[in-house]
């Protein structure tokens, strides 16, 4: 997958958050098998601990499990991977609101224009 | 603790260099010694790797002083070449061969046809990055617990660059550490597990890029422009 790092926060938390948003969209299906560490921090040029920080913390979420000689896999709980999606999906809308908020919207008038957009 | 330093001091005359340096590093890191010109960079490479000797205060790299025993674990690339250009590569491979117990010829060899580079080739008609990437190639095929690079990516194009930061990421095992000096911050700053400021021969700050992207939601990079402005 293609990674992209802004310089200001720490990489292993957006290595975090871009793996989720692979999962979310699909792009990781449930029960697929990951890369080792090695051939990820490759991959996406950075250093194997900070990938491996990143992996040891999705696994802790549950998101991710090893299976001690195959390797590292998504997890199999399909609910848990919708339930990852509407967090993100939620997240999306937190962002949009507060953005508009800024720009002198309130919500419902935010709303409003949403709809208006999609009949477009 | 891999290396130890204590109060560590190399005077030049009476500058100063280096001034009073504690210093512990752990396995399995790279780190980054990052400071301007002048801040004793490689000054502080050079001891470590035997070829200065301390004014004062004490170094030890896997608990051995710095000697023979070191010279064997710890892997330095100068920055500035030691090979004769009349060589062929492939000289070079044996020259190293000759010289280190743990050097990987099949190491070297991979990487060399990966990066496309003919064991045939004298160094004398290469272009100067790839003279750079072989001499990276041999020191980081040895099989050491401390490699030095002292300004590694200095004159390879963007693209080479980012090979010789792969070449230093897959090679490293979790025995060893990797200190790299750089001007270079922003192209190396994805691979460091550490970072080390040095001004004037102090180190200024120590700490992982993590923590300092995480207090001062900026770069490594940034900072170090705030750091060292002038």
């Amino acid at each position: 997958m293609p990674w992209n790092f802004n310089s200001n926060t720490p990489i292993y938390v957006q290595i975090i958050e871009q793996i989720k948003f692979s999962v979310a969209v699909g792009e990781y299906k449930a029960g697929d098998k990951l890369l080792s560490v090695r051939e990820l921090a490759a991959e996406a040029e950075v250093n194997p601990n900070t990938m491996q920080k990143a992996l040891s913390e999705l696994e802790r979420g549950g998101l991710l499990y090893t299976q001690r000689t195959s390797g590292r896999f998504i997890t199999n709980d399909e609910a848990a991977i919708k339930k990852l999606r509407e967090q993100l999906a939620e997240d999306q809308v937190e962002n949009f609101i507060s953005k508009m908020k800024l720009l002198g919207y309130s919500p419902d008038e935010a709303a409003e224009l949403m709809k208006k957009y999609n009949r477009k | 603790m891999l290396l130890e330093c204590n109060k560590l001091c190399k005077y030049y005359g009476d500058k100063a260099a280096l001034n009073n340096i504690d210093l512990q590093l752990e396995r399995g890191k790279i780190i980054g010694l990052l400071g301007p010109n002048g801040s004793g960079k490689t000054t502080l490479i050079k001891i470590l790797s035997g070829i200065l000797t301390p004014s004062g205060g004490e170094v030890k790299i896997s608990d051995k002083n710095i000697g023979i025993g070191t010279k064997k674990i710890v892997s330095y690339l100068p920055e500035r070449t030691y090979l004769s250009d009349w060589m062929t590569v492939q000289q070079t491979l044996n020259f190293f061969k000759d010289f280190y117990d743990d050097f990987s010829m099949e190491t070297a060899l991979d990487m060399l046809q990966r990066l496309d580079i003919q064991t045939s080739e004298k160094l004398r008609t290469m272009s100067k990055g790839t003279r750079e990437k072989v001499q990276l190639i041999l020191v980081m095929s040895r099989n050491a617990e401390l490699y030095l690079l002292d300004e590694p990516i200095g004159g390879v194009d963007p693209a080479a660059r980012d090979h010789i930061l792969k070449t230093i990421i897959s090679n490293f095992n979790e025995n060893a550490s990797v200190i790299i000096s750089t001007h270079l911050i922003s192209d190396v700053e994805n691979i460091l597990d550490d970072v080390i400021f040095l001004k004037y021969g102090n180190i200024v700050l120590h700490s992982t890029v993590d923590e300092i992207r995480e207090q001062n939601g900026k770069s490594v990079d940034a900072l170090f422009r705030e750091v060292f402005a002038c």
